[in-house]
């Protein structure tokens, strides 16, 4: 086991240089062809680079010997025969109706909210929200907020693959929410809460997600893997927008009540240029 | 080693460490729940799953320790470089460049479009199935590639001119909307995932830190208002390419 992991680490080391490289040399020849001036503190940003590569690797290690499998197996373990409450002896491939499979929606949104607070990119762009906004949007309250949209999306997604309903209307639904929700909005938060949506999925989140889709559209009777099997990462992308739209607004909400008066807080302005 | 280089090297991995196994519990703590009180079975390979989360663990804290190092004050350093600068068309290369770059090499995608490419080809003939899964993958990630470096072009063009963000993502998502029933239905659910895809580990640190950096050292520009929204722009882009790459061919 331990020669296996020692190929695994030097191999995903390989292909994780090979995608850092590009992106050190593109930053390096506009510093030096088009700034034309050294990178300040040169060792720490080498440095820097190379833990970046380094725990890349690593991760994407232990990603592949726990977290993926995790997902497959957890996707064949909840859409097993007990668990949907099948009689024992009953035929495998029986079409069920969705709401035998409430497990899987439960473990779907918990899995979601989970991966996503752990979501490593989700932290770094919080912190750097909480600086930029003087304090007022709250690292941890942005957290939640994204988190618990990318469980609903999750879960909605697993819906989407057991019951077999075309994506695109749950993305159109999901957006004339979002749409809806812009024009109300406190108006510093809809840059934000557009960007939240892009960063829920990231280097955990998305083999998770995709190992217990491809798992469960392999596993439902009557599901194709490839047109059925995709899509959660879509709606985990969308929903987060929906709630941290709704946290501003709560927030805001709140500090009127607080304030006294009906009046938005100063720090907070309506969204009227929409 | 000086004792305020131990002190530093302390707090620059020991941070992160404690956030990512902080992070990690609520994913471990679902899986055991749902073992126990729901399927009510031992996990199998339990030493291996634990050797996982500790490379996840130690993973996790280099990258975020090598982010805070090198990436971020660089790509904030070059953003005001290109800023005060003051040349267009170089500060548009650049983010191209970036958006191209970082997105050909996102671990989720090539994730994603190695599974897509595996089941695309399934009924190809044997012998033409490494080649055919090869080139759908690679022309997944160019598309996609593209469509980023596209995005965060418009983004910083956005920025200096001050659009505000919610009529491009709404005009883009209305053509997403349109081109949808023409497109082919295996592409549909791909594409739609490769908007999530692409804002990634690599990607999201080094976008938010150049709009962050551009809109502080251009006046007049709220680093809050007009600094973010480039991710949400880049997650919106490859959905609209990938869907016309599947319209066109």
């Amino acid at each position: 086991m331990a020669v296996t992991l020692l190929v695994a680490l030097l191999s995903s080391l390989t292909s994780t240089l090979r995608d850092v490289l590009p992106i050190a040399a593109v930053i390096i020849a506009f510093q030096v062809f088009v700034l034309r001036r050294p990178i300040a503190n040169w060792r720490r940003v080498a440095c820097g680079f190379l833990f970046v590569t380094l725990g890349l690797a690593v991760f994407l290690v232990g990603l592949e010997t726990a977290l993926f499998p995790l997902g497959e197996t957890m996707a064949r373990q909840l859409a097993s025969g007990p668990i949907v409450g099948q009689e024992p002896g009953a035929q495998p491939d029986v079409v069920l109706p969705w709401f035998r499979y409430h497990w899987a929606y439960l473990f779907a949104f918990a899995i979601g909210f989970s991966a996503t607070i752990a979501e490593p990119a989700l932290l770094a762009v919080a912190i750097k929200a909480h600086q930029v906004s003087g304090g007022t949007i709250h690292v941890w309250g942005l957290r939640v907020a994204v988190a618990i949209g990318s469980g609903i999306g999750v879960t909605l997604g697993t819906l989407r693959i057991v019951t077999g309903l075309p994506l695109p209307y749950f993305i159109m639904a999901g957006y004339l929410i979002v749409v809806v929700q812009t024009f109300f909005a406190p108006r510093q938060i809809v840059p934000l809460a557009y960007d939240s949506g892009g960063v829920t999925t990231s280097t955990v989140t998305v083999p998770l997600v995709v190992a217990l889709g491809l798992g469960l559209a392999a596993q439902i009777p009557g599901r194709d893997p490839l047109a059925e099997g995709f899509g959660m990462i879509a709606l985990a992308v969308l929903f987060p927008m929906i709630t941290v739209m709704g946290y501003a607004q709560l927030a805001q909400w709140s500090n009127a009540r607080a304030a006294g008066n009906r009046l938005a807080p100063a720090n907070l302005p309506t969204n009227t240029s929409g | 080693m000086k004792l305020s280089d131990v002190q530093f090297v302390a707090k620059l991995v020991g941070r992160p460490l404690w956030a990512s196994t902080r992070d990690l519990l609520p994913i471990i703590l679902v899986v055991v729940v749902f073992q126990f009180f729901v399927f009510r079975q031992p996990l199998d390979n339990v030493g291996r799953l634990l050797m996982g989360v500790a490379l996840v663990i130690s993973g996790l804290t280099l990258f975020v320790a090598g982010l805070e190092l090198g990436l971020f004050p660089l790509g904030e350093a070059m953003a005001h470089d290109f800023a005060r600068k003051g040349s267009l068309p170089w500060m548009i290369a650049f983010a191209f460049a970036l958006g191209f770059g970082t997105t050909f090499a996102e671990p989720a995608l090539i994730a994603i479009a190695g599974k897509a490419a595996t089941l695309a080809v399934v009924e190809a003939p044997l012998e033409q199935q490494d080649a055919l899964r090869e080139d759908y993958a690679f022309t997944l990630r160019t598309t996609v590639a593209l469509s980023v470096g596209f995005a965060l072009a418009v983004g910083v063009v956005r920025i200096i001119m001050g659009w505000p963000i919610h009529y491009l993502i709404i005009a883009g998502y209305a053509l997403v909307m349109l081109l949808t029933p023409f497109a082919p239905s295996h592409v549909i659910a791909v594409a739609y995932d490769a908007g999530g895809v692409t804002t990634s580990t690599v990607t999201v640190p080094l976008t938010a830190a150049l709009g962050v950096g551009l809109a502080s050292s251009i006046k007049g520009r709220s680093p809050l208002i007009d600094g973010f929204g480039l991710i949400a722009f880049a997650s919106l882009t490859p959905i609209l390419f990938v869907l016309l790459l599947g319209i066109l061919f």
